[in-house]
């Protein structure tokens, strides 16, 4: 294809989103909106996968059986929704298994906030109500993304994460009627989990590389410093309903905004554990290897009992 | 009668509860996130069962208690379920094997106590035993799969179920909750269906290409609440948040 | 019992569809991997119907789907754009004319 006629069919593929037509995997698209939807969605899909193990750590020693019972739906559902994802990203002509590869050996990211440690009960409260609101933020407007599978996965994941943050804020509303212990408890998950959570939304638009072509691709709607700042102004008035503070002395109401002001984030944290060298990085990724080379042997005695028994099929039919 | 009941339902209902409490620690940690949701479910399943049997005995109760203090509040003599469910996931050859060991007869069982003249108790084993086919059924799907799969998957399995046999005698023991529950019509007499069990178990160990074991040692215990050492560790882990904060709502 | 470890395969895809309930169609609900039809029946039952979404499954291995080109779609789709005839609405009827 000559350059004219590729920038010809870049044309059309434009105007087609602009429509807000959707994308198919077999339609022509620039190599590039290959190669993003394919970074993107995997790297969703894996957040995902290794998001379920911060939470997963407290399913053995959840306090009553109706939480235990909740918490393991919930780190099942995220299984279910990394499976929607890496299927979404598989239509796109790459495999599950390039896409393991990928994070196993630490090409591939995944939200940094899972390599955070999840030190007392109330973190899995803390995780539900923040982690969950923020991710809600962000995948929200994806369900209106251009590329048709990945909408359609997050359509699905959307209507199932709504009882997580539900089930997260219970669990604070619970500590932080409880006892002094418990209160004290929520609080401390609050102070740890609250930055890390406004990181989530990635850096300050002036310093985000991807903001533009994700804007027309619609694979976001609004910047990063918008859905920050609606998350915490979504959040400030749920910790006063747990009496809980936030822990952020420049956090005050702006009348003229009618938002929140709030306080730096610090910066150097955020790219520490982007690099790799947060408190769980190493940990978080070598479980996931574990779990996949560990596996490794019962996959391959599924496959090889299915073409046995496809064999025998054939030979008795003959 | 009363408390006899209630140390009836435990007899079941612990098994129930350390089984998936054992399924529960391998979330995300599975093969593939397929199976990890498989595991899971079957988790579920039986936490819910555990919820409707414990709820039962708490109101059977004449101290003030609930669902949670029987699960989390007993001390580890008090658990009275069988020693192989709370063996631990050495591998996913021991994960399924214990489990198709167990559902096996966790089917049988519940087919004969939705006859139990106990209302509460039939209605459990009605809903319970549809959960319990398809958990019978995938264990046993992945027993063929794994004995019949590779030389590496037939020796592991044949492995875990060399290893974890020893502990299926005790499935058939009665105790005297038991006795006095069978004797009530409340109760199902598990010796009825022991002969069926074996010969269930063997037929899909075969069909899966594995060695039935021959072995006549059999290990008790569980039932009269003396556990393996594994047991400890696990109910260190389960009681933790209400051993550490004791009488606090969660 | 055969070994063939150097030829590794990994577990094809499956495409997944759902009757939400009876009178309705199966619909595309989504794809996993599975190593055979049973187990593609087993893990699309946990991974798609966990919220009582289905009262029947089918599931099919993708690489048995054949698809359309979308660089065909002109021939293939547009000619029936101008067949209006084909639509109820073509056709001209007085207002008194009812039941039809």
């Amino acid at each position: 294809m000559s350059e004219k006629e590729i920038k010809n069919l870049e044309e059309i593929f434009d105007q087609k989103i602009a429509r807000d037509e959707k994308i198919e995997p077999k339609d022509w698209m620039p190599e590039k909106y290959r190669q993003t939807h394919i970074r993107q969605m995997s790297q969703h899909a894996h957040s995902e996968i290794v998001g379920m193990l911060p939470e997963g750590n407290w399913i053995s020693r959840a306090p009553s059986l109706r939480r235990k019972v909740a918490l393991l739906a919930k780190v099942q559902d995220e299984a279910g929704h990394g499976l929607y994802l890496y299927s979404a990203t598989e239509t796109l002509g790459v495999s599950r298994e390039e896409l393991y590869e990928q994070l196993h050996s630490g090409k591939a990211k995944y939200s940094s906030i899972f390599n955070y440690p999840t030190v007392t009960w109330a973190d899995i409260g803390a995780i539900g109500w923040l982690v969950d609101g923020a991710a809600i933020i962000n995948q929200v407007p994806l369900c209106n993304t251009s590329f048709g599978p990945y909408a359609r996965a997050m359509v699905r994941v959307c209507k199932e994460e709504s009882f997580h943050q539900r089930q997260g804020y219970e669990i604070m509303l619970t500590l932080s009627k409880g006892t002094k212990a418990q209160k004290e408890m929520a609080q401390d998950a609050l102070n740890r989990w609250w930055w890390p959570s406004l990181m989530m939304f990635g850096p300050t638009d002036d310093k985000s590389t991807h903001t533009a072509q994700s804007m027309k691709w619609k694979l976001k709607r609004k910047t990063n410093d918008e859905l920050r700042q609606q998350f915490i102004d979504q959040t400030v008035p749920q910790a006063e309903i747990l009496g809980l503070s936030i822990p952020d002395k420049d956090l005050k109401w702006n009348e003229e905004r009618k938002s929140y002001d709030f306080g730096e984030i610090n910066w150097d944290e955020f790219w520490q554990v982007v690099k790799g060298h947060g408190p769980c990085n190493r940990e978080r990724l070598q479980t996931r290897v574990n779990a996949w080379e560990n596996g490794a042997w019962v996959r391959d005695a599924a496959m090889a009992y299915a073409e046995k028994n496809a064999e025998r099929k054939i030979k008795k039919a003959v | 009668m009363k408390d006899n009941l209630i140390q009836y339902i435990l007899g079941i209902a612990d098994n129930s509860l350390i089984l998936g409490q054992r399924l529960g620690e391998l979330t995300g940690h599975g093969p593939a996130p397929e199976i990890d949701i498989a595991i899971t479910n079957i988790s579920l399943d039986l936490f819910g069962q555990v919820r409707s049997y414990f709820q039962y005995a708490a109101q059977l109760s004449d101290k003030d208690i609930t669902e949670d203090d029987i699960a989390f509040l007993r001390t580890e003599r008090e658990y009275v379920n069988v020693l192989l469910v709370e063996q631990p996931n050495t591998d996913f050859g021991y994960v399924i094997t214990r489990q198709f060991l167990f559902d096996q007869f966790h089917y049988l069982l519940l087919s004969a106590l939705q006859q139990s003249t106990d209302a509460t108790m039939a209605a459990i084993a009605k809903k319970s035993i549809k959960e319990v086919s398809y958990h019978k059924r995938f264990s046993a799907d992945w027993m063929k799969r794994l004995g019949d799969g590779t030389k590496e998957s037939n020796q592991r399995v044949q492995q875990a179920v060399n290893d974890l046999w020893g502990y299926t005698n005790e499935l058939f023991m009665l105790t005297d909750a038991d006795k006095q529950a069978i004797a009530e019509g409340i109760g199902v007499d598990v010796t009825l269906f022991k002969k069926e069990y074996y010969e269930n178990v063997a037929a899909i160990l075969e069909e899966a290409t594995l060695e039935v074991p021959t072995q006549a040692f059999f290990q008790k215990g569980g039932k009269e609440g003396v556990h393996t050492e594994h047991m400890g560790y696990l109910l260190a882990d389960m009681q933790y948040m209400q051993r550490t904060y004791p009488g606090m709502k969660w | 019992m055969s070994d063939k470890k150097e030829q590794k395969k990994n577990w094809p895809l499956w495409e997944v569809f759902v009757r939400s309930k009876n009178g309705l169609e199966h619909r595309h609900f989504g794809s996993l991997h599975a190593a055979d039809a049973a187990m593609a029946l087993e893990n699309a039952r946990d991974v798609y119907t966990r919220r009582n979404e289905g009262v029947s499954i089918w599931v099919v291995e993708s690489k048995h789907i054949t698809a359309s080109n979308p660089e065909h779609n002109g021939e293939l789709f547009e000619p029936a754009n101008d067949k209006v005839y084909r639509h109820p609405t073509f056709y001209d009827l007085p207002d008194e004319v009812k039941h039809m």
